[in-house]
């Protein structure tokens, strides 16, 4: 924290000391002050690599569609044939990827930096992807009932218990709104 | 009694049961995720758009819009209470309203934030029904050129006023645009990008992209975010407001309404806008601006007043032109599409039932949010104590058994979540996974438009400014493309507001 913030942080507390009965751990209250507080929080841009890949894939992109519209045949502004307007969007598209390279190559502020965390999403797209190949196999009970467990004892930190009865508590509840109620056709082992 | 004749039939539509029953559902699950760290109206939305297959459009459509404004009226709760936004729009109330609530003024924040909603909606509904009818017949005359021109300028105003970088905004856009062109063409009968594929002739689903990208993108992007715990609650009490409270903030819920009508009518920000400038009305307007942030009561008022004002008046463009105004509004564009129903200008006189049912059924859920907010209130604050973990299974085994129940496809479920990971990598690299959605859903209405405008103008795209309507909104186009480099060259020697600044941090980690 600079010397800059930590004087206002001080003359906030004396204040908040003011207006409650006892007074309380330091803590941001003014709208310059929950700015910082939330910049501090939010996660870190994504920065000046991961703007060049995504770019370099929107760019490719781009050119392969402006590759295929011009097969799709393009005609004349009187008369477009079907190719004309991909061909348009995707030459946009390339250029404003181009534009990007050069403007965000310093990083930006925007996107977010992969962090040990998103491993949890990647977990999460795993167990998803999991559940599209077990459910027609062996019906929707069993992969929900996993991925609730997993999803809630390793991704959300609930402890065994807790996370052994919820995930039971909810499949069941689908089992009831989705086949017992609605009668709804979802591959189902019971 | 021509004009009011369907607006009274209107409300024989909302007082069937099985209406009213969907419109409590919207707004009880608009409120909850308005409470709810993590999910977004849009995504919720995007989630149960399964459960309007089977049901009459109208009632469809009175949900959805339920759920929308619903979650104005929650996302003010945490705002208050924890300091935590629900949504972008009720950002600047956390200035006050925490404030407050450390005050103990808890109660007098959130039943002074209610009355403002419900004063603001309630103005923008009747706003809505006077104006909504003026700007259909005005658009009744719009040909092709005007409607290419009003399309592109909806996309570019969205894209343009989301957080994010602008460039990457329109890239996604233009990706939203691409994937509308897959399938047959209307014009020649071509096969475009299907690679012979049957199951793509018609074109991609509009459902698993935004079930996709929205709603199973912002899960997978919440499981990495670590929301924290819930600190237990301040205790609300004496959340009606005592008169004293009311007299200081009539004047501020008086003029967020009827700021926020008009701001909720222009493409891109909506709510969220309409709560900034709000909070910069009141704060300039004030005697003594120094209150404000410190427990103002006009800083709770002014700015939730303004935000449930534009998410009532948001509607009118979608209504009115087609043209929806934010992703939300993309999103339930595809809802009426799925149902067989294009909105236009020609929604009003068509479809005068499910217009009037709609627009009355707002009367009825801010009345049942009333009631939500004030007596009901402890209900809600002692749902924040669900834990995101318990909450996001839940969630994601909607959404994947929902995205089932379409056509009980499993290649639909694959595709949502194909999607999902699309939208959870866009909102890693900084892409706004909302013009996307919004370019696709208008991407066959612009390019037919664009082509029946060439074909009349014979192939002369200056023909559009021969005509001034489509002129007029080109020009505009062309203003908003050079505004953001105009601006930034002023921008450089002035610092841009923190409020927005903030807002847009917010609006980047909720769209």
């Amino acid at each position: 924290m600079d010397a800059k913030h930590a004087r206002h942080d001080s003359t906030e507390k004396s204040l908040t000391s003011e207006l409650t009965p006892e007074p309380q751990e330091a803590e941001a209250l003014t709208p310059e002050e929950l700015a910082a507080q939330w910049e501090a929080e939010a996660a870190e841009p994504a920065g000046p690599i991961a703007n060049l890949l995504s770019s370099l894939v929107v760019l490719g992109l781009s050119i392969a569609g402006m590759a295929l519209s011009v097969g799709l045949g393009l005609g004349t502004p009187s008369a477009p044939a079907a190719g004309m307007w991909p061909f348009v969007i995707s030459l946009i598209a390339a250029v404003m990827a181009v534009a990007q390279i050069i403007v965000g190559r310093a990083g930006g502020r925007d996107g977010e930096k992969f962090s040990a965390l998103s491993w949890y999403a990647a977990i999460g797209f795993a167990t998803l992807i999991l559940m599209v190949v077990l459910m027609p196999i062996i019906g929707f009970e069993i992969p929900s009932l996993l991925l609730c467990f997993v999803w809630m004892r390793w991704l959300g930190g609930e402890r065994w218990r807790s996370a052994t009865i919820y995930s039971i508590l909810i499949v069941a509840a689908f089992y009831a709104i989705f086949i017992a109620a609605l009668g709804t056709t979802i591959p189902r082992l019971f | 009694m021509e004009f009011f004749g369907p607006v009274l039939d209107g409300f024989n539509v909302v007082l069937d049961p099985t209406n009213l029953l969907y419109c409590l559902l919207g707004v009880v699950v608009g409120m909850l995720i308005g409470v709810l760290p993590g999910l977004g109206p849009a995504a919720t939305i995007a989630i149960l758009l399964p459960m309007t297959y089977g049901v009459e459009p109208v009632t469809a459509i009175i949900m959805l819009a339920g759920i929308f404004y619903g979650a104005q009226y929650g996302g003010t709760i945490t705002s208050v209470l924890l300091r935590l936004p629900g949504e972008a729009s009720s950002v600047v109330t956390v200035f006050d309203g925490y404030v407050m609530a450390k005050q103990g003024r808890a109660g007098a924040a959130l039943g002074i934030a209610a009355i403002g909603s419900f004063f603001g909606a309630t103005i923008s509904i009747i706003g809505l029904t006077f104006l909504a009818p003026l700007v259909a017949s005005f658009a009744l005359d719009f040909g092709p050129p005007e409607y290419t021109a009003l399309a592109m300028l909806g996309i570019l105003l969205v894209a343009t006023i989301s957080g994010g970088t602008k460039i990457k905004a329109i890239i996604a856009a233009a990706v939203g645009l691409f994937l509308a062109t897959i399938g047959r063409d209307g014009f020649t009968g071509a096969e475009r990008f299907t690679f012979g594929n049957l199951s793509l002739a018609d074109g991609i689903d509009f459902v698993p992209i935004a079930m996709g990208l929205f709603g199973l993108g912002e899960i997978l992007y919440n499981l990495e975010e670590r929301h924290r715990a819930a600190n237990a609650p301040v205790k609300v009490s004496k959340v009606w407001p005592q008169r004293k409270d009311i007299k200081e903030a009539s004047g501020a819920i008086g003029r967020g309404s009827v700021l926020g009508f008009f701001l909720g009518i222009l493409p891109g920000g909506g709510a969220t806008i309409a709560s900034l400038a709000s909070y910069a009305m009141e704060k300039k307007t004030a005697k003594d601006p120094s209150r404000f942030g410190k427990g103002a009561i006009e800083g709770v008022a002014g700015p939730e007043s303004a935000n449930n004002a534009a998410a009532t008046s948001s509607f009118i463009p979608l209504l009115t032109l087609g043209i929806p105004a934010n992703a939300t509004m993309a999103i339930i564009f595809g809802a009426l599409l799925i149902q067989g129903i294009t909105p236009g200008p020609q929604l009003i006189n068509d479809n005068p039932q499910l217009f009037w049912g709609v627009v009355n059924s707002m009367y009825i859920g801010n009345i049942l949010l009333l009631i939500m907010s004030i007596p009901l209130i402890g209900v809600f604050v002692k749902i924040l104590r669900v834990r995101a973990a318990i909450l996001a299974p839940i969630t994601a085994l909607i959404t994947m058994l929902g995205a089932y129940t379409i056509r009980n496809s499993m290649f639909d479920v694959l595709l949502v979540v194909l999607f999902g990971a699309i939208g959870y990598l866009m909102k890693k690299f900084g892409f706004e996974p909302g013009p996307l959605v919004l370019a696709f859903v208008l991407g066959s209405l612009l390019e037919s438009n664009l082509r029946r405008s060439l074909l009349v103008l014979e192939g002369d795209p200056t023909g559009f400014f021969t005509r001034p309507i489509s002129a007029t909104l080109l020009v505009l186009f062309i203003f908003v493309a050079v505004w953001p480099v105009i601006k930034s060259g002023i921008e450089k020697r002035k610092a841009g507001s923190l409020a927005s600044t903030i807002a847009s941090e917010k609006e980047k980690e909720n769209a």
